[in-house]
């Protein structure tokens, strides 16, 4: 048995076996003290806060001191995909592995891992009917469950930060680093992962009915094969917990302009089912719901705005531009789809897309056309096969609007930016979510790279961001949590109805009326158009 | 050619007169639209009758010899009469006055009177072949006092009674035309202009004839309208209007150019600021409207019939005599008969049957012979009776089988919408205007008028929106569609969008439950602020409850509206986050405690309601001294705090014992003031969570 020996076990906050007999506050405190110290839990709790300052700092003073002290960020382990029902019988256990990351594994070892997970999903079943297991802590890894559908399980294992020290006699000792790791945000990262799959794939099940475990079996393969690759486990934080949109802000007339193009393209491209409009990576407006464009948004952003650098902005002569067809009239081009409209051969294909997958399970065309800065979204029925022609004359139609269209917003933002004059660099670094939206802001986060998500605060700053965000969730009521960090960062958490913000402040020998007055502006400048109380 | 298609017709109810004959002559006035029958030169009467007046005006007059023209000065106040070459007759028509005659011979020696005009009620001017006089009537003394008099070589005249403008045709071929305006006792020369002829001219012959020339005001100028047979170009060969702008002040200036495209015997109306041409030969009319955009060459633009040539709408004859049971059936009239006489603006008359009538132009028919919508728009925002005609055309664009694409519906809503801008700005500058000096400011300020045109929110909303979001067979994303348009075109022309309108959209969104969509539109303020709309949004909670927190941040930015907010989350039980807002308004000390403690107290929690009893107590406490409730509130203070009583020791000894914990660990020293109850209580484990270095 490879099972690791120290190990123990923790649910979801609110499924906690505990938590199923009493439900109260007070009884899930005491439940998670008896839990140790050792696991993460528990809300200002000074000794382990404490502990982990230590541990900020000896970070800090890497570079300087311990020049033999290396990190290894979280990475990811395994990744597995299976269904119990599918092989039930001993002898049979193989079957029900739907996909297995790395595939190189033994198929024993594989056949245990699952059956691990399997087992302690049982367990905790026991306790918690509805809501089992969601996470496994191990001093190496951590392991993620999700059940996205009824019996297929999605198993996600990662390992553990590590520093590796030089000890005295010149060997190196490995230290896992046992806390580090936040479930919520891997949860969601491996929620992620299935909204994703089923984003491009539809759902397990509608697999099973098309082509039975063979064909789901290719089309896990095919799609994790490449997925897996981008996940990028070191730079994942409260924002992957949020999975937020980031709105552009615009000015209701421009707005209009382009709610009257939408409205326009769609008359005039009738097969043209949905619609959604982005500028500078941000969304305007989506026809989709609000779940599907969640996921559509995280897709555009991270991955296929990305591999298009911007041919506008390269030179005239550059090799980019020379690839695209002379278009002088406007500077519209599709991002799926045909490159080059003159080519009588170019190839029609478009991503396949599936939403509304709870409800009227609609399968389309994902055919992204941009403009400057200004990308449209539209999407197609399925059954429909877009043609050159189509794409000819969606190119003729859209791309001069949308190039007018586009310089437009480029000019009212850049006249509104002028007007509120507030465009210097803000001297708050802060994140906000709103649920009811999805909104999200933050001026942490650099520009999102397919990479990397660049933050402009130390990791330990993200981590206690975290932290915070795991303990609103655990209460409905509206409330507000201060931390002092490190040398003399602030850290706010506010959270209003249905919104989140948080801010980290960094000013010398501040205390804590003047943190919460500088929040209290922080408000009144940001937010002062929403009701967000102080 | 259905009944729908003919776009003018003759007015319902005609002047009916007596027939022109060999005893009976009929002179028509355009000055006073009057239409003389004299019967054997006035002996065996006169009747005259008026489009307006219902009783027709008769009387005798002696037969001193055939009458060449007759014509009342305004107001029917003189008649003046010519029988010969040199004179006219004068007679009062005022009551208790002589009636007896008095005449006056022309001035000029060797001139024959050509006619006469009256430019007032006492003013008159005669044309003689030699030049003008205009004279003062004075009716007491009955006779006349000459203002003054031009001589000029006259061939023939034209008077324009809305110009006061009389046109006097010149020089040997007759195209030097000399216009003079009358107003108030005097006459002034206006620069004269010539009429350019289809071709060098042969003889030196009269070239132009009256017939061919008409004056008429169009949008609020005056025109002189030629008719040239013959284009000066040779490569077309029809027949085209010239139009000359005849300016009070300032030369004379060819404007534009009506293309006629055929040849033939023509006549001019002109009915609603149209130019209406009839072509006798073929029985039908075209119009033209100047303010529609042509081509233009740089100097003149030319125009284009707006419609395709169409007949006037034939006209029945009602039967004669007033007998209720004639069995007679209406006679067909006869159109485009040559006996017809076609005066400036809009009258025809068929002397040889007795009718005048005035030209009308039917606006419905319109709708369907311009299929540009645009145009169309154009076309009707210039009529007079247009506001139900432009109604119905944006109805039937947004029906489901004549549908129109939405730019089209964008291009008509942005035409309608910037005439309404213009009437707003008018009215706003107006009003600005007499705030700013109400007295001094006198007569310049008018208010502006509101016209037909001008086709507000409310007409839009009764007549064609709400009646359009109500058809089901519409698909709805048609109807969001273009009422998004119409709000875009309102913004686009700044004018503020009315409450009913957003109303409207929220409710064909909420019927279809596109509720993301109704929340994007929110996020953007495309459906402006106001409380009517919060609270609309707040009944939508149970649909869909992110319509809770829209509705809040909107109370929010009206931030007229505290109390509806306080009241939302008293509603909700939120009776902390409703304290917490009226404090950081600084509204608490003047808020009832009641309803807060009432509230607190339906929540069952003890913790809670122990928090808000002390925060009014030490409101008392710092507004009087005192931490009693007044004799007002304290009874029903008390009263909620009896039921608590029991929970004071243990919450209040708890609570504070985790305040001083949690304050301590600090190292902080705050005073009870600067101690907000309400966050203390609200996050009782979790206030402050210190992570190192304190």
């Amino acid at each position: 048995m490879s099972a690791p020996k120290k190990e123990r076990w923790t649910a979801d906050s609110s499924s906690g076996p505990a938590a199923t007999t009493s439900g109260g506050t007070a009884s899930e405190a005491e439940v998670r003290s008896s839990g140790g110290s050792c696991l993460w839990a528990g809300r200002g709790r000074l000794p382990r806060l404490g502990g982990r300052a230590g541990m900020a700092a000896a970070a800090s003073g890497a570079g300087a001191g311990a020049a033999q002290e290396k990190q290894f960020p979280p990475a990811l382990l395994s990744f597995f995909i299976y269904n119990p029902r599918f092989g039930p019988r001993e002898g049979e256990e193989e079957n029900k592995i739907l996909f297995y990351y790395p595939n190189e594994v033994e198929k024993n070892e594989k056949i245990r891992n699952v059956g691990l997970c399997e087992a302690i999903v049982q367990f905790t079943r026991t306790f918690s009917p509805s809501k089992p297991a969601k996470s496994l802590h191990t001093q190496k890894n951590r392991q993620f469950f999700n059940e996205p559908e009824e019996n297929f399980w999605m198993v996600m294992v990662v390992r553990n930060p590590i520093i590796e020290k030089q000890s005295k006699d010149g060997k190196p000792v490995v230290e896992y680093q046992e806390e580090e790791l936040l479930d919520k945000v891997y949860s969601s990262v491996l929620q992620q992962c299935y909204s994703m799959y089923k984003l491009f794939n539809g759902t397990f099940l509608r697999a099973m009915e098309d082509g039975g475990v063979k064909l789901l079996k290719e089309r896990l393969e095919k799609f994790f094969h490449r997925y897996l690759q981008t996940l990028h486990l070191q730079s994942c934080d409260l924002l992957d917990i949020f999975g937020g949109i980031s709105f552009f802000p615009l000015d209701k007339m421009t707005y209009l302009k382009i709610q009257s193009f939408i409205n326009r393209m769609e008359e005039s491209l009738s097969i043209v089912k949905y619609t959604a409009f982005l500028y500078n990576d941000q969304l305007i407006w989506s026809g989709l719901e609000q779940d599907d464009m969640r996921i559509l948004y995280k897709y555009l952003t991270t991955s296929l705005f990305p591999r298009h650098i911007e041919p506008e902005l390269a030179g005239r002569d550059s090799p980019i531009r020379a690839e695209m067809p002379g278009n002088l009239q406007h500077y519209g081009r599709f991002l799926t789809g045909p490159l080059n409209l003159n080519d009588p051969e170019a190839k029609c294909r478009f991503p396949k897309i599936f939403v509304n997958t709870d409800d009227t399970y609609e399968a389309l065309h994902l055919i992204v056309y941009k403009a400057m800065s200004a990308a449209v979204c539209f999407m197609i029925d399925a059954s429909i096969q877009p043609t050159l022609d189509f794409c000819r004359r969606l190119d003729s139609i859209v791309g001069p609007q949308l190039t007018v269209l586009a310089s437009d917003i480029c000019e009212q933002f850049n006249i509104n930016k002028r007007m509120s004059g507030s465009e210097k660099e803000p001297q708050f670094k802060f994140i906000y979510f709103n649920h009811m939206n999805l909104a999200e802001k933050s001026t942490v986060h650099m520009r999102k790279t397919p990479s990397v998500s660049l933050t402009s605060v130390h990791p330990d700053l993200m981590k206690i961001l975290g932290d915070i965000n795991s303990d609103f969730t655990r209460v409905d009521e509206d409330e507000e949590i201060i931390v002092k960090a490190m040398s003399d960062y602030w850290v706010v958490g506010k959270k209003s109805d249905q919104r989140e913000l948080y801010v980290i402040l960094n000013q010398k020998n501040a205390n804590l009326i003047e943190v919460n007055e500088e929040v209290k502006k922080l408000c009144a400048t940001q937010f002062n158009n929403i009701f967000f109380l102080d | 050619m259905g009944e729908e298609d003919y776009y003018l017709e003759l007015c319902e109810r005609p002047v009916h007169f007596e027939k022109a004959n060999p005893v009976n002559c009929v002179f028509f006035d355009e000055a006073n639209k009057q239409v003389f029958a004299v019967r054997s030169g006035g002996a065996t009467g006169v009747v005259v009758k008026g489009p307006d007046d219902r009783n027709p005006i008769s009387f005798r007059m002696e037969d001193k010899g055939e009458v060449k023209c007759i014509k009342f000065s305004l107001e029917n106040k003189i008649l003046a009469v010519q029988r010969t070459s040199k004179t006219v007759d004068f007679s009062n028509f005022i009551p208790d006055s002589s009636q007896l005659e008095y005449t006056q011979e022309c001035k000029t020696k060797n001139a024959n009177i050509l006619g006469f005009c009256w430019t007032s009620s006492t003013e008159i001017v005669f044309i003689t072949d030699q030049g003008i006089e205009f004279y003062q009537v004075l009716p007491e003394k009955r006779n006349l006092k000459l203002l003054k008099s031009q001589n000029i070589n006259v061939n023939w005249y034209m008077y324009c009674p809305e110009g006061s403008v009389i046109l006097l045709s010149t020089t040997v071929l007759g195209n030097v035309l000399q216009p003079f305006y009358f107003r108030a006792g005097t006459m002034s020369k206006l620069p004269k202009f010539e009429i350019e002829l289809p071709a060098a001219p042969k003889s030196t012959k009269l070239s132009l004839s009256e017939r061919d020339i008409a004056m008429a005001t169009i949008y609020g100028q005056l025109y002189v309208l030629f008719l040239r047979h013959h284009s000066r170009t040779s490569n077309s060969a029809g027949a085209e209007v010239v139009l000359y702008h005849l300016p009070r002040e300032g030369a004379c200036k060819k404007m534009h150019i009506l293309k006629l495209n055929r040849t033939g015997k023509f006549a001019l109306n002109v009915v609603d600021n149209l130019v209406v041409v009839h072509h006798q030969d073929t029985e039908t009319s075209v119009i033209f409207d100047i303010r529609l955009r042509g081509e233009f060459d740089g100097s003149v633009t030319l125009h284009h019939p707006v419609l395709p040539a169409r007949s006037i709408q034939p006209y029945q004859i009602p039967a004669a005599g007033p007998a209720p049971v004639t069995s007679q059936s209406p006679v067909p009239c006869k159109l485009y008969s040559s006996s017809w006489i076609v005066f400036q603006p809009d009258i025809i008359i068929s002397a040889s049957q007795g009718y005048l009538w005035n030209l009308q132009v039917k606006l419905q028919p319109i709708v369907n012979l311009l299929p540009d919508k645009g145009r169309l728009m154009d076309f009707l925002l210039q009529r007079k009776e247009c506001k139900m005609v432009i109604l119905s055309v944006c109805s039937q664009m947004l029906t489901e089988s004549d549908r129109a694409t939405l730019p089209v519906i964008a291009t008509v809503f942005d035409k309608l919408n910037q005439e309404y801008k213009k009437y707003l700005d008018a009215e706003q500058n107006y009003t600005m205007a007499v705030e700013a000096g109400q007295s001094r400011s006198g007569p310049l300020l008018r208010r502006p008028v509101r016209t037909q045109a001008v086709v507000d929110q409310s007409d839009m909303y009764t007549h064609v929106l709400s009646v359009f979001t109500e058809k089901k067979e519409t698909p709805h994303k048609f109807v969001i569609a273009v009422l998004m348009e119409y709000i875009r075109s309102l913004n686009q022309f700044q004018i503020t969008v009315q409450h009913y309108l957003h109303e409207l959209v929220i409710r064909t969104l909420v019927q279809h439950s596109l509720f993301s969509t109704l929340h994007q539109f929110l996020q953007y303020h495309v459906l402006s602020d106001s409380k009517p709309l919060a609270c609309l949004l707040l009944s939508l909670e149970s649909f869909y409850p992110p319509a809770h927190q829209l509705s809040l941040d909107m109370l929010k930015r009206l931030s007229t509206a505290n109390d509806e907010i306080v009241e939302v989350l008293l509603s909700k039980h939120q009776v902390l986050a409703a304290l917490r807002f009226i404090r950081g308004i600084g509204g608490h000390d003047n808020i009832s405690a009641r309803k807060f403690l009432d509230a607190a107290k339906q929540t069952e929690d003890h913790m809670l309601f122990y928090t808000i009893f002390r925060f009014f107590e030490q409101r008392n406490q710092r507004l009087r001294g005192n931490p009693s409730f007044t004799p007002g509130e304290n009874r029903a203070a008390r009263k909620l705090w009896g039921s608590h009583i029991q929970y004071q020791e243990i919450t209040g000894g708890w609570g504070g014992a985790r305040k001083l914990l949690v304050w301590r660990t600090l190292g902080l020293v705050l005073k009870e003031q600067n101690f907000v109850p309400a966050r203390i209580s609200l996050s009782l484990f979790t206030v402050v969570r210190v992570d190192s270095g304190c």
